[in-house]
């Protein structure tokens, strides 16, 4: 073998590969650029990053570790996985934190340089050990040292740099490790560098330090001979058509936005900022030129009421935010369910209660969202069920609030916020108009304009709106009669009113699609998620088949109203098996409705499931059910 | 309404002439009688007529509490939603359409408790709404317990033994949060409410009113020592802009600035008319000093405290922001944004980065 000659190429169908680090490594952005060349080049991929809710917690510590997790395939992957192939750990506390997740026979490459006496002791490792030179835990995984901190500063030795700017290019160095490692064009991330830094930041010395560091890691990769073999992953077979990269939260504003123009309308988007659905005011304050106007309130309440406001006026009105920020603006919400008003809730769910969390995600609101309200005051609940789908839900939460003139309240999550996947452009002029009517003379004048006089078939209010002559009128917070919406304390017209708002909100099911079965029609198992869960229950359900079950598995994409063919599907299993990041709210509400034995398996970690634990839990209340019919 | 136009002054388009039954909406009044509400409702529905500005235009917006029922009785658009949010809801009203004419109505513990953070954040943004205080000191709508602006001492229902509570100062909260009209008036005054109500409903920016209001059921007679013939020469005194600070039953006492406090002098003696403070509404500092002049150590302003007609709106500012993105943005398509940042195409045959 000559010095030049390139160590064999193994294919493989899918790698899951981490980054982690301290939250200020820039661990997130190697993962993003990753996750791009990835997509670029073809592979299927799903994304899990996972930080602290500290910016910078203390450095080298184990709380302030910083992750970010891949999957990226030559097939359709619905989960970012379960256990890691191969991890990046630049220091000692990511190494600690985890090394356990990585199979055993897994690639580990660390930045040696950190691993010394003063950041061992500050992750907790005992005096006087270093993993790194424990054999049991080199014989159980292949670790390779690369001392990317000095490589680093070699690289950059005659910019000029200041030590700081120049340690912050380390990513690159294992970025451009990762690039080669699998064969991966430099091109994507050093445009990116050169636009990020050169020009929207005007710092031109550190896109050149970058794109210098990020060269060095590759070539480092090749001229060491860092590993026996490279491994390549072939580009998956996706449908036909422009894609991009996109994340739950940008999905989401675009889709607000994309909304906003299919109703011809101005749009508010009132919010507080609150992890981690920030990220969905920011990209909505950028969008001004569409006729957006973001408003950062004062609090939650103010957020929601100001969409409100301006919804009463004529704009589109969307407030986001997190569970506890939907707990502040419960009363207002009410108040939207009595107005009749369109407006749109975005609650990216974390793991509560209380602050609980807040970078962690959960799926524990679909109680908060159906029932989190004084007096019975139903909203229409929707989830969307990975990064992509959030921009068809939030059109979809539009077209609903608007057409049936109430609250619509979207369930999204952390995981599918952050998490990222490659985004079948849609066919944006195939998307239907959002029509909304307000009306500009009373339909019968001899009586003036009857606020709550209701379209028959939806039973939605007419919407009328100031500065139209002739349409003046009042609503309230206080129960109202039909159709003038006068105040009403009347007995049986409370009772009315109460049903006629509940029945109003279950029409809606009429244009809703009905429940899809992924998997098997009918038989042992039905896998029944909504949201987030998705993609692991479909991967899960795929294997269980496999494995000789008959397994079929739906994501329920509208809570409420629910699909008018959901009681039909159930009836078609003999098990119904209900997976959620929760106690069982689903499983409990399906339990209640259907009067079903559906059986919750939960988890309650912070995190999604992995494709491993959710066939295992399968099993596990498929054996319990055997036993206890013996 | 008759046809007769007026005239709206800057654009010369034409009005219908208005009158009060115009304003009345057909919902029966149901506050107490002698309620001091009435003469406010009242004096909204004569000035209204007054302002050049269309019938349909006007939003009229309440939290909860007897005053928050107000827009129930006016006929126009209005909204009575939950209970201190009126400020909230009437910023989303105007960022979504800032050519309505948007007027607060609502009470102290509306305004000033349970929604006193919204109060603060309207006036420093300088929402351009009018914002009406009906202050009683007392929490009227659930049978007497004591308010935000009650008295130390205070004794209701849920202070039996006096509230051990400082009153806040309603016009001393607008001063320091940036509030652009700041005035205060009587609910039987009528023609000082009239004035002060069209000034401020004039005002482009965030206009504050403070109406000294009777609750003749739980806080009777809370304001009488400013609002009757015989008390109200002594105990208040009326602002006018570029005069000097002069009240008492005889003109003979006024008010002096000695060092950074004010100072309640007695003319003829050691005092001259000379040496009072005169009236300035554009000094933010001396709108604070009258904020805090209280009954009983000196006379309790009434009029226009502050008036600076100048200061730039959020509404505005969020316009301007709009068409300025409109301005300079290369597209307002949104598939163009759709279809931005890193994308690449999948075809049969294989991949390619577009």
């Amino acid at each position: 073998m000559t010095t030049t000659a390139q160590p064999p190429a193994k294919t493989l169908d899918a790698v899951v590969i981490r980054f982690c680090g301290d939250s200020g490594d820039g661990m997130q952005l190697a993962g993003g650029e990753f996750t791009t060349t990835s997509a670029v080049f073809g592979n299927d991929i799903a994304t899990f990053p996972d930080f602290p809710a500290e910016i910078r917690a203390p450095k080298g510590t184990t709380f302030g570790v910083s992750g970010f997790q891949l999957q990226f395939a030559s097939h359709e992957v619905f989960t970012p996985g379960d256990r890691v192939n191969v991890l990046f750990a630049m220091n000692p506390a990511g190494f600690k934190t985890n090394i356990d997740d990585v199979e055993v026979g897994g690639l580990v490459i660390v930045n040696e340089d950190e691993f010394n006496e003063v950041n061992l002791r500050k992750c907790g490792y005992p005096v006087g050990y270093n993993p790194l030179n424990d054999d049991q835990v080199s014989s159980a995984r292949q670790i390779v040292r690369v001392p990317m901190s000095r490589m680093t500063r070699e690289a950059l030795a005659d910019t000029g740099l200041g030590a700081k700017d120049v340690d912050r290019c380390r990513n690159m160095f294992a970025l451009g490790v990762a690039y080669w490692v699998y064969q991966r064009p430099l091109d994507a991330t050093l445009r990116h560098i050169e636009t990020e830094y050169g020009i929207k930041k005007g710092r031109p010395e550190i896109a050149e330090a970058n794109s210098i560091v990020l060269k060095a890691g590759y070539h480092f990769g090749e001229t060491a001979e860092l590993l026996a073999v490279k491994y390549v992953v072939p580009p998956a077979k996706l449908r036909p058509g422009k894609y991009r990269r996109i994340d739950g939260n940008s999905a989401t504003a675009l889709g607000f936005a994309a909304a906003a123009q299919k109703a011809s309308k101005q749009l508010v988007y009132a919010s507080y900022p609150i992890t981690p659905a920030s990220d969905v005011l920011h990209a909505m304050a950028r969008l001004k030129h569409l006729g957006i106007k973001t408003f950062q309130a004062e609090d939650e309440i103010a957020a929601v009421c100001a969409a409100i406001g301006a919804s009463f006026a004529g704009d589109i009105g969307i407030t986001g935010t997190s569970g506890p920020g939907v707990c502040l603006k419960s009363e207002a919400i009410g108040l939207a369910v009595m107005y009749e008003l369109p407006l749109v809730v975005l609650d990216v769910q974390r793991a509560g209660p209380s602050t609980g969390m807040p970078t962690k995600t959960e799926q524990a609101d679909l109680f908060l969202a159906m029932f989190g309200r004084a007096g019975e005051s139903p909203c229409i609940v929707i989830a969307p069920n990975s990064p992509a789908n959030c921009f068809d839900t939030a059109v979809e939460a539009v077209r609903l609030a608007t057409r049936h003139m109430c609250p619509v309240i979207i369930l999204s999550d952390a995981s599918i916020a952050n998490g990222a996947e490659p985004w079948l452009l849609p066919d944006y002029d195939a998307i239907d108009p959002i029509e909304s009517h307000h009306p500009t003379e009373p339909k019968d004048p001899s009586v003036g304009y009857m606020p709550y006089q209701r379209d028959s078939e939806t039973l939605a209010r007419p919407w009328a709106l100031p500065g139209t002559p002739g349409m003046e009128h009042r609503i309230g917070s206080l129960e109202k009669s039909e159709p003038a919406g006068a105040v009403s304390y009347d007995p049986a017209n409370h009772e009315k009113m109460v049903r006629t708002r509940a029945e109003k909100v279950q029409r809606a099911a009429k244009w809703l699609p009905e429940l899809a079965v992924e998997g098997d029609q009918a038989g042992e198992v039905l896998l029944l998620g909504w949201g987030s869960t998705h993609g692991a229950i479909l991967t899960a359900a795929a294997r269980l088949r496999a494995s000789g079950l008959t397994v079929g598995c739906a994501n329920l994409r509208y809570l409420n109203p629910m699909p008018t063919n959901l009681k039909d599907v159930l009836g078609r299993f003999t098990n119904v098996i209900v997976p959620e990041n929760n106690t069982g709210q689903l499983a409990m509400l399906i339990r209640s409705r259907f009067l079903i034995d559906a059986v919750p398996l939960g988890k309650i970690q912070g995190r999604s499931f992995g494709v491993d634990e959710l066939v295992a839990g399968v099993r596990a209340i498929l054996n319990d059910r055997k036993e206890a019919t013996k | 309404m008759t046809t007769a136009p007026t005239t709206n002054g800057t654009n010369n388009v034409e009005l219908p002439q208005y009158s009060p039954k115009d304003f009345t909406s057909n919902q029966d009044v149901r506050w107490c009688p002698g309620c001091g509400d009435y003469a406010v409702l009242n004096g909204v529905r004569k000035a209204l007529p007054k302002l050049a500005i269309r019938k349909e235009d006007y939003v009229f917006i309440s939290g909860i509490g007897c005053a928050a029922r107000f827009p129930y009785y006016m006929d126009t658009f209005g909204m009575h939603t939950i209970h201190g949010r009126s400020l909230c809801v009437a910023t989303g009203v105007k960022l979504a359409n800032p050519e309505l004419k948007v007027c607060v109505v609502s009470g102290d513990g509306d305004l000033l408790s349970i929604g006193g953070n919204h109060t603060i954040h309207a006036m420093r943004r300088n929402v351009d709404i009018t914002i009406v205080l009906l202050n009683n000191r007392i929490y009227g709508l659930t049978k007497g317990q004591y308010s935000p602006t009650s008295e130390q001492g205070k004794i209701t229902k849920s202070t039996p033994m006096g509230s051990p509570d400082d009153p806040v100062c309603p016009l001393s909260i607008a001063v320091a949060s940036g509030c652009t009209f700041i005035a205060r008036a009587l609910d039987v005054d009528v023609k000082l409410f009239e004035s002060v109500y069209l000034r401020a409903m004039a005002h482009k920016g965030c206009s504050f009113v403070e109406v000294y209001q009777d609750c003749n059921i739980f806080n009777h007679q809370a304001f009488f020592y400013a609002t009757q013939k015989d008390t109200k020469p002594e105990n208040t005194i009326l602002l006018e802009h570029g005069k000097p600070l002069i009240y008492g039953t005889n003109n003979d006492k006024g008010i002096v600035l000695e060092g950074t406090m004010l100072k309640s002098v007695t003319l003829g003696g050691e005092y001259s008319e000379s040496d009072l403070v005169v009236h300035d509404e554009t000094d933010r500092q001396l709108a604070f000093l009258l904020s805090q002049m209280r009954h009983p150590q000196m006379p309790e302003p009434i009029g226009v405290l502050y008036c600076d007609p100048n200061h730039p709106t959020y509404d505005d500012a969020v316009q301007n922001q709009m068409q300025k993105a409109k301005a300079s943005a290369s597209t307002t398509d949104i598939r163009q944004l759709i279809d931005s940042g890193e994308t690449w195409d999948v075809t049969e045959s294989g991949i390619s980065s577009s």
